[in-house]
């Protein structure tokens, strides 16, 4: 194929995920400003706090009309400096822009740990936290699948394989339930692991128990995703390598005499390696968005307790901050991913028709 | 396909089912569940179940916090039951109520005296006392004294009720509570090392035990609680209820609030049913339909489709759910609509596509095409029905997904306010510290009846998998 219809399809899809990723983000604004109520809101407490402000002892001796005049004047001016003086449809595209190029302006209530209130400096200082976990806990559990994926379809239909199969359906059950049943054996029952959180209370002073203790409160996280994903995950790529061993290039390659490893790596693992190397990429992604509910659980500091603490609070610039953060993280990886997909596999390529 | 050859189709694939033993186990599971939902809206209406969890007209005073499922004391636990006194109720044993006038004053004495026994291996949870009072010049004056197995009166409080209805907390009233504490340091000669609470006080074995929460150790035999009054006036009069809460209560325990978790996990599984069906149906079914139109009709449809498909893709999908539910405090029902409409345009819309096209090019379609039929003709009665197995076990499978996804939505406090769900028991428990203070009951029961609806479908699940995709079975 041409060079120039590769450039065309990336350029396609580049355009359709940027198209994409604006629409999410205006239909997040539109979202988390209630299609412009939190304005409202926000200029209902402006004018009470205006009026209470000229209530005070200081103002009494003044004329009444006097004091409405200075109440509605400190009030336009205080709502023109907030730019709330503009239409909301207006004000959104506005802010659309700025989200667009990571501008992502300032949080109403949250702020950062150094105390900053950019929502640049609070996403940046929780995303490493939630990016550790939740990194770690998906590459173990994609490891630990492929290796009893790859020991399975050797042995399959032998006792393990069985138990394995028939074990699979468990894996319905999400990460952050088991959570509740791990934090139940191991902190409230045995006190042999901490409930939750980053680190001890207080915090270690040198780095090295620091490091430790932060270790420690992550065994229970990654404990329960590995057992959430430990049936399924081995399963799955059991039969996907078995699927893959019954083509016939294996078969005529197994019947050459290529001895069985070469085949293991060279015949099977190669060419499953584009989807196998796809989920890896989604499933790293879509945990650093997925992780909320088990943030919530083992009450770990990362983005997604931002996240549900902004939300809470109706802090609509924070919870845009992550959305956007979100949208361009997967944006960005699902690009790469149809980039390199179409470089390795050209059956996929754009042009070529269903 | 004629209908009797689906009928064969289905009733061999319903007999096939139970040759795998995934199968039997979810069909068991399932209509186990099925069964407990249908006996739960009959027995316990919508409306009085909604009732029941906001405890409308203290409908719960008479249940003790936090209680441990009644069947815990089969295994070795003598953990102390409720007990209830009124002195309405004269014809129960143990009740005395006397009334005498005296002579020459427009007064009466009063006596009421409660006596029952106890012979747990715990101390209860709380004393509550009710007094219902009816008097028109003066209010009683009410002495409310204790005795213990074999040990002489103390008073505990005089009350003046001044209400109609009063409750007497005896368990933090702080004057109770000072009185239990001089009586304490009287029996041991000075302070205790851990203060006692004023049940603990009330039902110690009184010797140096009494020095610490923990060592304190009940004492069994019969209690009395006795109320002194005078009454002023002829038609005034005032009944008594006692309530010593114990720490036990029917057959799953009680939350913080008193309120049975029965009605949760019954109700629970209604809606547990109802919410993943519904979304897993609808879901499914909406992204069927939008894969065939995709896939049959081909060019500009196709793309656009496609592209909308890739987008939703992007789209993050549980902050902005979460995001919306916040935002707009949704019912339970409105929050489905928003999940199925966040979800319709999913990664099955792909891959049921890429079964369209294959199927699209079958010798029954083109013929159907020779004769005449009408596109919409094809996709509806050819088409869909066609590629509507293939796509059952993943229906059923996905099923646990959105049950969980109402549970986790719960459990950030996103849950619908009204109705009683086991996703809002967790999120209770979870608030109310359970894990920490060892309430575990609270939490496995609704969590052993997610486990178990989860495991219905995706045993279930599975065992069509292999019976649809024959492929599976090779492998």
């Amino acid at each position: 194929m041409a060079a120039g219809t590769f450039a065309k399809y990336v350029a396609v899809r580049a355009v359709t995920v940027f198209l994409v990723i604006v629409i999410a983000l205006y239909l997040a604004i539109l979202v988390a400003n209630m299609g412009g109520y939190v304005d409202e809101i926000i200029k209902t407490n402006l004018a009470m706090e205006i009026a209470l402000k000229y209530r005070g002892p200081q103002w009494q001796g003044y004329d009444r009309a006097e004091i409405e005049r200075l109440v509605r004047e400190e009030f336009e001016l205080e709502v023109k400096l907030r730019g709330l003086d503009q239409p909301f449809l207006i004000r959104s595209i506005m802010h659309l822009r700025s989200v667009l190029t990571l501008d992502l302006g300032r949080s109403e209530y949250l702020t950062s740990d150094t105390g900053s209130r950019f929502v640049k400096n609070i996403i940046l200082e929780r995303l490493p936290v939630t990016v550790m976990l939740f990194t770690t806990a998906t590459v173990l559990n994609f490891f630990i699948g492929m290796f009893i994926g790859l020991y399975l379809s050797r042995h399959h239909g032998g006792k393990l394989d069985k138990l394995f199969v028939g074990l699979t359906p468990t894996s319905v059950i999400p990460g952050w339930f088991y959570g509740i049943f791990l934090i139940l054996i191991f902190a409230s029952q045995l006190h042999i692991l901490p409930y939750g959180g980053l680190v001890d209370a207080p915090p270690p002073t040198d780095q090295a128990s620091y490091f430790l203790s932060m270790l420690k409160h992550m065994i229970l996280p990654l404990a329960s995703w590995i057992i959430a994903a430990f049936f399924l995950g081995g399963y799955s790529n059991r039969t996907f390598f078995l699927i893959f061993s019954t083509e016939d290039y294996v078969e005529a390659a197994r019947a050459k005499g290529v001895p069985p490893r070469q085949i293991e790596t060279r015949y099977i693992l190669r060419p499953s390696l584009p989807s196998i190397v796809t989920t890896l990429a989604l499933t790293l992604v879509n945990s650093w968005g997925g992780a909320i509910i088990t943030e919530r659980v083992f009450n770990w500091p990362g983005l997604g307790t931002t996240f549900y603490t902004a939300i809470n609070l109706f802090d609509s610039g924070v919870v845009i901050g992550v959305t956007v953060i979100y949208a361009y993280l997967l944006g960005a990886t699902v690009l790469i991913l149809d980039i390199l997909y179409g470089l390795i596999d050209p059956r996929i390529r754009v042009g070529q028709g269903g | 396909m004629s209908e009797r050859g689906a009928e064969y189709g289905w009733k061999s694939a319903a007999k096939e089912l139970f040759t795998y033993k995934s199968g039997i186990f979810g069909i068991t599971l399932l209509i186990l569940l099925v069964s407990l939902s249908a006996y739960t809206i009959t027995v316990i209406p919508y409306d009085r179940a909604v009732a029941l969890w906001r405890g409308e007209d203290e409908v719960w005073i008479e249940t003790p916090r936090n209680a441990k499922p009644y069947w815990f004391n089969s295994f070795g636990m003598n953990l102390p039951e409720t007990i209830v006194r009124e002195s309405s109720n004269v014809g129960q044993p143990g009740i005395i109520k006397v009334e005498t006038p005296v002579a020459g004053m427009n007064t009466k004495l009063l006596h009421i005296s409660f006596s029952f026994d106890y012979a747990f291996d715990d101390f209860p949870s709380e004393v509550n006392l009710f007094l219902s009072s009816k008097y028109n010049e003066s209010a009683p004056l009410l002495k409310v004294y204790w005795s213990k197995p074999g040990t002489t009166e103390i008073e505990l409080l005089t009350i003046l009720p001044r209400s109609k209805d009063l409750r007497v907390s005896l368990s933090i009233d702080s004057l109770v509570t000072k009185r239990v504490q001089e009586y304490v340091v009287s029996i041991l000669g000075g302070q205790p090392q851990i203060l006692l609470s004023v049940e603990q006080a009330l039902f110690a074995v009184e010797d140096e035990t009494m020095n610490s929460t923990l060592t304190v150790k009940p004492l069994k035999g019969k209690y009395k609680l006795t109320l002194e009054g005078t009454l002023y006036g002829s038609d005034s009069d005032v009944d008594a209820r006692m309530i010593v809460y114990g720490k036990v209560y029917g057959l799953a325990g009680t939350d913080h609030l008193r309120r049975d978790l029965m009605i949760a996990l019954l109700w629970g599984t209604p809606i547990a049913l109802a919410f993943g069906l519904t979304a897993s149906l609808t879901i499914s079914l909406l992204q069927l339909i939008i894969a065939t139109i995709s896939g049959y009709y081909g060019g500009k449809t196709d793309s656009v489709l496609q592209r909308i498909t890739e987008g939703y893709m992007i789209l993050p999908f549980l902050p902005f759910l979460i995001m919306i539910a916040t935002f707009y405090r949704l019912n339970i029902w409105i929050m489905l609509l928003v999940i199925i409409g966040l979800s319709i345009f999913g990664a099955g819309v792909k891959s049921t596509r890429a079964l369209v096209m294959q199927i699209k090019e079958y010798p029954y379609i083109e013929a159907a095409k020779a004769y005449g039929a009408s596109s919409k003709r094809i996709v509806f009665f050819y088409i869909i029905p066609k590629i509507l197995p293939p796509i059952v076990p993943g229906l059923i499978s996905s099923v646990p997904g959105y049950v969980f996804l109402e549970a986790a939505l719960s459990l950030l406090g996103l849950g619908d306010p009204y109705i009683p769900s086991w996703g809002k028991v967790i999120q209770d428990s979870y608030a109310a510290g359970a894990l920490y203070k060892g309430h575990f009951y609270w939490v496995l029961e609704p969590a052993s009846m997610l486990i178990l609806t989860a495991f219905a479908f995706s045993f279930l699940g599975f065992a069509l998998d292999k019976i649809v995709n024959p492929k599976l079975r090779e492998v």
